[in-house]
């Protein structure tokens, strides 16, 4: 099929100058490592957690949301360059697939939020974190979802602005108030009733809980479907809007 | 090979408040046959990479039609992208990507199966003479040598049509040279090739016919040779002393040839003339009877420049 095909053309693509480019890589798997080593030893006294292993179950689903949020809002930056250079003009005078230009991309970006995912469980694990391996590809696809929704926006609104120096504070804009609305570093149970009635609305706040009930063993709690259905209906509705943008991008 | 009717686009800007409207391109008509370099001549601002990303389906017409190749631009772009190449003005290629790379992935957007694109891409960069880089980055090749691997990659599908944007601009004059080898080669290969230039010399060396255009209008069109000989004729410059310069006017002022007539500064006169050939012999006899002393004599022919100023009333080489 066409669009397959031209998809896996342009993520492989991509994927290949990711790796050719050994910061990235660096970075990808450094940061993540050190929120894990640096910030979450203050989790057990902060949460009143009774084990480590107790906190690291709240404090692991979180961190995983939050890279998979912001690993995806910043991929704009990205494609900016690649407007500049030309390369997407160029790709647009071809027949490929407009929707494969942008689904390339994202599943590159989803892979490469996956890698994290992964190495940061495995640490977790050490650190003597338990998780069901089902309730955890369950979390995982949750994650996927979260990351090509977030790629895909991110994409769509540069290639509508067209100019990082517009990007970066719009991003900043949406990403503040997401990520402070969805209990992702501290759980909303916390929160006071009215900051839990608004985090409500933030779709983000619905995945994170249902990622935590994930990693608790409770995979039949209601935030786990709500949470994967949510964010599969914006990821959808993202990827659509997103690849529109691709087939009509002035310039 | 390519027919356009009524081809327009404008675009709106907003500077602060205000949304200007600016029309690029206000209704062309264009008709290039098939097999021919076609150059579109105008300066900056002219309209020209506006008229070719229409052409090229990248952006939609405000209103007219056009047929590319056989295709309907309006109706199936998606025909016209798989017979047509484009090259951009500002460069295609990815500064951490091979040339090699690029040119596979490019064959590849156009459906072409893994190993023909790379036996598409050995031999485009063999032709291309590209074959030494071909496994560098791209951001390490000198612009000639990425402007080659553009051209190519605009090719490698074997395009029956292919439009180049300003292909040799910002190149140094061995390169460019050099490119207008390269694309006198895709002529000869059967391929219609439709550039832009702002270059006079170039419009005049390189292409079998050219349009001229000017703030989003077509305002000539024909082959260089046509163009020039329509306008003004040749203008012939005899240099006199200035105290001989007073009796060659009134002796020549009267000749029916001579269509106009001017004295210049620093002694002498210019004579615009239909047929530069026929006439230098006759002012040469008449200056010669007079027993005036000639200094020297030259002959111009008009260039295209002369026909912009004619049909804008300013020079290319200011605007
Ligand atoms: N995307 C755009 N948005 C707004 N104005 C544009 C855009 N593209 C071109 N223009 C304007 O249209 C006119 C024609 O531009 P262009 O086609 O690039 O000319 P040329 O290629 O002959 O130099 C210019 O005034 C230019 O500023
Ligand atoms: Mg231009």
């Amino acid at each position: 099929m066409k669009l397959a095909r031209d998809t896996w053309l342009i993520f492989q693509r991509q994927l290949h100058l990711l790796l050719r480019n050994p910061v990235w890589v660096f970075v990808g798997v450094f940061q993540p490592v050190m929120y894990l080593l640096l910030f979450a030893p203050l989790l057990k006294p902060a949460l009143g957690a009774p084990t480590q292993a107790e906190a690291y179950k709240i404090f692991v689903p979180g961190l995983l949301v939050l890279l998979a949020i912001f690993g995806g809002l910043f991929q704009g930056f990205g494609l900016i360059a690649e407007l500049r250079a030309g390369v997407i003009e160029r790709s647009r005078v071809t027949p490929v697939s407009r929707l494969a230009l942008l689904l390339g991309r994202s599943l590159r970006d989803v892979v490469s939020l996956m890698t994290q995912a992964v190495i940061i469980t495995l640490l977790a694990l050490l650190f003597d974190l338990r998780v069901f391996i089902g309730d955890l590809l369950l979390a995982y696809l949750m994650l996927a979802l979260i990351a090509l929704m977030t790629s895909a926006v991110s994409y769509g609104v540069a290639l509508k602005v067209k100019s990082e120096d517009a990007l970066a504070p719009l991003m900043n804009t949406v990403a503040q108030p997401v990520l402070l609305l969805s209990g992702i570093l501290l759980p909303l149970a916390f929160a006071p009733g009215w900051l839990q009635g608004v985090a409500k609305w933030n779709p983000f706040s619905w995945a994170v809980d249902g990622t935590r009930a994930l990693f608790n063993g409770d995979i039949g709690n209601d935030r786990v479907w709500q949470g994967l259905t949510i964010i599969a209906i914006l990821a959808a509705a993202g990827v659509y809007w997103a690849a529109r943008q691709f087939a009509r991008s002035v310039r | 090979m390519i027919e356009t009717r009524g081809l327009r686009k404008s675009f709106r800007s907003r500077a602060g408040r205000e949304t200007k409207t600016v029309e690029a391109v206000r209704g062309v008509d264009l008709d290039v046959p098939a097999g021919e370099i076609f150059g579109f001549l105008g300066p900056n601002g002219a309209g020209k990479t506006t008229t070719l990303r229409m052409l090229a389906t990248l952006i939609e017409p405000d209103g007219g039609q056009a047929t590319i190749a056989g295709a309907d631009l309006l109706k199936d772009p998606g025909e016209v992208r798989r017979r047509i190449g484009y090259v951009a003005q500002g460069g295609s290629t990815w500064d951490e990507s091979t040339g090699r790379e690029e040119l596979v992935l490019q064959a590849r957007m156009y459906g072409i199966g893994k190993a023909e694109a790379h036996r598409r891409a050995a031999r485009a960069l063999e032709a291309f003479q590209l074959a030494e880089f071909a496994d560098r980055k791209c951001k390490t090749y000198s612009g000639g040598q990425r402007r080659r691997v553009e051209i190519a990659l605009g090719i490698i599908h074997e395009p029956k049509i292919v439009f180049l944007d300003e292909p040799t601009t910002g190149l140094d004059p061995q390169s460019r040279a050099h490119m207008w080898d390269e694309i006198r080669r895709l002529r000869a290969d059967g391929m219609t090739v439709f550039i832009t230039t702002h270059y006079l010399d170039e419009a005049d060396a390189l292409c079998d016919r050219i349009a001229i255009m000017d703030h989003g209008e077509l305002v000539a069109e024909g082959t260089p040779t046509d163009l020039k000989r329509e306008i003004s004729g040749d203008v012939v410059q005899v240099g006199l002393d200035v105290t001989a310069t007073g009796e060659a006017e009134k002796l020549l002022d009267g000749e029916e040839y001579v269509n106009r007539l001017e004295l210049l500064d620093e002694g002498g006169l210019r004579l615009f003339v239909d047929e530069g050939a026929t006439a230098i012999p006759r002012i040469l006899r008449r200056i010669d009877a007079a027993g005036l002393d000639l200094k020297s004599i030259e002959l111009h022919r008009p260039s295209l420049d002369d026909v912009f100023l004619t049909k804008t009333g300013r020079s290319l080489r200011e605007s």
